[in-house]
């Protein structure tokens, strides 16, 4: 069916187009699935998409008594293609509900888009902005995840434990470190922690050698809020430079990656902390659950499902169980169908999933620290979980608007 | 030079004569009125029935298409073909491949969320002038981009204009990336759309179409023009051999940098209809990819007649939608590229090969001639 529709939009007999879509959409609901399998983040997307299929697996294809039919499409990151894959599913293969993006910029542009098409549910994919859900906030758009800052609450005050009191951040400089830094930073200064410099770097920076040599000497720690990649870039050079300083990391900046780091610091990266919405060594039923069924249903994805299929899963998983809330019915342009996603309550993998009234994700953040296990290998390990961390990251509503939104000089302590 | 190397090069240039319509001068006799009104009636004669029925196909198309196919790929080709036509005016008829049109255009679109209304809940950097005084500016502005992006890559020829451009266009992009008073760094502009004028709202799929297809048609004919007029045959002539043009008194250096100010205002009005179309940009609206992406669309329509530049752009816009659709999961890519492939491959000159070569065979097996040869 897809295809003849592909023929038929060439040979320009468009008329015909406009019928397929709505034809058979009363014993099907389908659902448009929208992840990066192009650019910086295809793996992250591809794992994202196995997260979502996990969901509907787990529920045989079926919710609200229908079957489920995914369409999947694809972008590289970058919003404007998100939005004209999301405009196709959405537009043309008529999908009732939509999943999807994965980066954050392209999830304040597909929400953007979302306020054009009352119509349809939209359900965040892993995407992490604040502004998506803060700034504008669209009625139809859900994110039942929490986001960067919230990612980063309770680390702060961890690492005040660990007797880091002045820090210096190396940050890549754009709207989800900023996030991260923020849920940092808005602990850790208002209980006395520094943040005596900042240094931004591009995305995909190399070389590192100027940020290095501001370092000040006599800082406790350093707050490395960069993606795996970069991380390693900039812990070899940091160590080539003659560094010893203890770090704590972002969200993104522990993975595997840095985990199998094999220069001299390696040692050293023992007890750093970290925090994230998950946690690869939660030691729950659910999380046990979650991760046998990855494994068993995916061959070819990863040893553990990465942050990215997680945030797909739960998020999917709402979209279904609102469906099945429902009974299916998304007649009277969804309103019953969003009724039921507003009141959603449900037991993820990784704690409670619920939204707040600006439809953002209210839920648990993992303090993790890394550890050496018995054959020599590093993992990351839970030491405490925060249960309930809202978007205004535990202040009262007036005083985080008076923060104002994570930027390069937003939160500032120095 | 000696004027061993002189002769060589004339003759040459003699030898090998490029047949083109359009480089035939004139008429010179008549009055005023006289050329003007034959002027129009060679131009009616020029009408083909093709043309006829494409205008009108144009025309009537978002009335029998859904909102989607007006906006996404009727809208799109347009606005990235009116980008694309300004690399096949430079490529095509001024012998320069530049990369940066791609840039001219992004640096219009930037220039429309700087000064225009970007939404103020976003960022504090833009002006919010009033569109008709945005857009003009931003139009303005990217034009002596691009004119100085011809001084720059003026005095180079072939693959270094390619790589000059390329620089150029790689080092914008950086600028946007890691500018942030001015180009809002990685989050670049959100939410920058058509104005409401005249009680229409040009963000609909409707009245947005019918706006790309109004400049689309005038850069259309706007190149068309151009290229019959005695700046566009010295072009051309500096094209096919710019010793002998320059030795016939033409400045050749003012004709290509004026040839990249006129690319550039095509390319910018594309650009403003790019940023409208996406409602929003960022530095990867003017990335690697993107500046590829125009090339490839200029070559895929063909370089040789302003059209190919449209017809590339709505294959392209087909392909990476519907790719997805024909070869399911991580692989539409390579429908893409094999798509790329094959036509370049079965048809150096793109699509208006093709096309030419189809009119040729079929001209052959029905029996009659076309005393018009080539694919105008």
């Amino acid at each position: 069916m897809k295809k003849r529709t592909f023929v038929r939009t060439l040979v320009g007999a468009a008329v015909l187009a406009a019928f397929s879509g709505a034809a058979y959409s009363q014993q099907v609901i389908k659902i448009g699935l929208l992840a990066t399998l192009e650019g910086p983040f295809a793996a992250g997307g591809a794992d994202g998409m196995r997260g979502a299929e996990l969901a509907l697996k787990q529920k045989n294809g079926m919710a609200g008594g229908k079957k489920i039919e995914i369409i999947k499409a694809s972008s590289d990151a970058k919003p404007d293609v998100a939005v004209n894959a999301t405009r196709k599913l959405v537009e043309q293969d008529k999908v009732d509900v939509m999943v999807g993006p994965l980066s954050g910029s392209e999830g304040i542009a597909v929400k953007n888009y979302s306020k054009t098409q009352p119509g349809i549910t939209f359900i965040n994919g892993s995407s992490g902005a604040q502004a998506t859900t803060l700034v504008d906030p669209s009625p139809n758009f859900f994110r039942f995840n929490t986001e960067g800052a919230q990612w980063m609450v309770g680390l702060g005050e961890h690492a005040l434990g660990k007797g880091y009191k002045k820090m210096y951040l190396i940050s890549e400089d754009y709207g989800f470190p900023y996030s991260q830094v923020q849920g940092f930073m808005a602990s850790y200064c208002a209980k006395g922690g520094r943040i005596v410099g900042k240094s931004w770097v591009p995305l995909g920076t190399k070389d590192y050698s100027s940020v290095i040599a501001k370092i000040p000497g006599d800082i406790d720690a350093l707050l490395v809020v960069l993606g795996g990649a970069d991380a390693v870039n900039f812990l070899t050079q940091y160590e080539q430079a003659g560094g010893d300083k203890p770090m704590v990391g972002g969200t993104i900046t522990v993975d595997q990656t840095v985990l199998n780091f094999k220069g001299k610091r390696r040692e050293s990266l023992v007890g750093t902390p970290s925090a994230g919405p998950m946690a690869d060594s939660l030691d729950t039923p659910e999380w046990r659950k979650f991760v046998a069924d990855y494994k068993a249903n995916f061959k070819d994805g990863f040893p553990s499902p990465s942050l990215f299929a997680y945030l797909y899963y739960i998020n999917t998983r709402a979209a279904l169980e609102g469906l099945d809330a429902v009974k299916g019915d998304l007649s009277g342009g969804q309103k019953k169908y969003r009724e039921a996603l507003q009141k959603l309550a449900f037991k993820g993998p990784a704690g409670e999933v619920k939204i707040d009234e600006n439809r953002n994700g209210v839920g648990t953040t993992f303090i993790t620290e890394v550890v050496k296990n018995a054959d020599g290998s590093l993992a990351s390990k839970v030491i405490k979980s925060v249960p309930n961390v809202s978007q205004t990251l535990g202040l009262p509503k007036a005083e985080f608007q008076k923060m104002g939104l994570g930027s390069r000089d937003v939160p500032n302590c120095p | 030079m000696s004027a061993a190397e002189w002769r060589n090069a004339m003759n040459t240039g003699a030898a090998v004569p490029r047949p083109r319509r359009g480089v035939s001068a004139p008429p010179v006799s008549g009055g005023g009125a006289e050329i003007g009104e034959r002027r129009i009636r060679r131009a009616l004669e020029a009408i083909r029935l093709r043309h006829v029925i494409v205008l009108a196909a144009l025309v009537v198309y978002p009335w029998v298409a859904t909102p989607f196919l007006t906006f996404q790929i009727g809208a799109q080709s347009l606005a990235l073909g009116l980008v694309a036509l300004s690399l096949t005016f430079l490529g095509g008829y001024g012998g320069m491949i530049s990369l940066a049109q791609m840039t001219v255009a992004g640096i219009a679109g930037y220039m429309v969320a700087i000064f225009g209304a970007a939404s103020a809940a976003d960022t504090a950097i833009s002006l919010g002038w009033p569109w008709w005084l945005a857009v003009p500016v931003a139009i303005a502005v990217a034009t002596l981009a691009a004119a100085f992006i011809g001084w720059l890559s003026v005095r180079t020829e072939g693959i270094y204009t390619i790589m000059i451009t390329l620089a150029v266009g790689v080092a914008f992009y950086y600028l946007c990336l890691q500018n942030y008073s001015v180009f809002n760094g990685f989050q670049g502009f959100q939410r920058v759309n058509a104005p409401v004028v005249f009680g229409i709202n040009w963000r609909d799929p409707l009245a947005f179409y019918y706006l790309a297809l109004f400049w689309s048609l005038a850069g259309y004919f706007f190149v068309k023009y151009l290229l019959r007029t005695p700046f566009g045959i010295a072009l051309q002539g500096i094209r096919d051999n710019p010793r002998r043009m320059n030795a016939l008194g033409f400045n050749v250096t003012a004709h290509r940098i004026a040839a990249s100010a006129a690319a550039g205002v095509l390319a910018a009005i594309g650009g403003v209809l790019l940023v409208w179309y996406n409602g929003l940009i960022g530095p990867g609206s003017v990335g690697t990819s993107w500046i590829i992406n125009i090339l490839i669309i200029a070559v895929l329509g063909g370089m040789n007649h302003p059209i190919g530049a449209f017809l590339g752009a709505i294959v392209f816009v087909l392909l990476q939608t519907f790719a997805i659709d024909v070869i399911d999961r991580e692989r539409f890519n390579l429908v893409i590229g094999v798509v790329f492939l094959a036509i370049v491959l079965f048809s150096p000159d793109g699509l208006l090969g093709l096309w030419a070569a189809l009119k040729s065979r079929f001209a052959r097996s029905s029996g009659f001639s076309t005393p018009r040869g080539g694919i105008r």
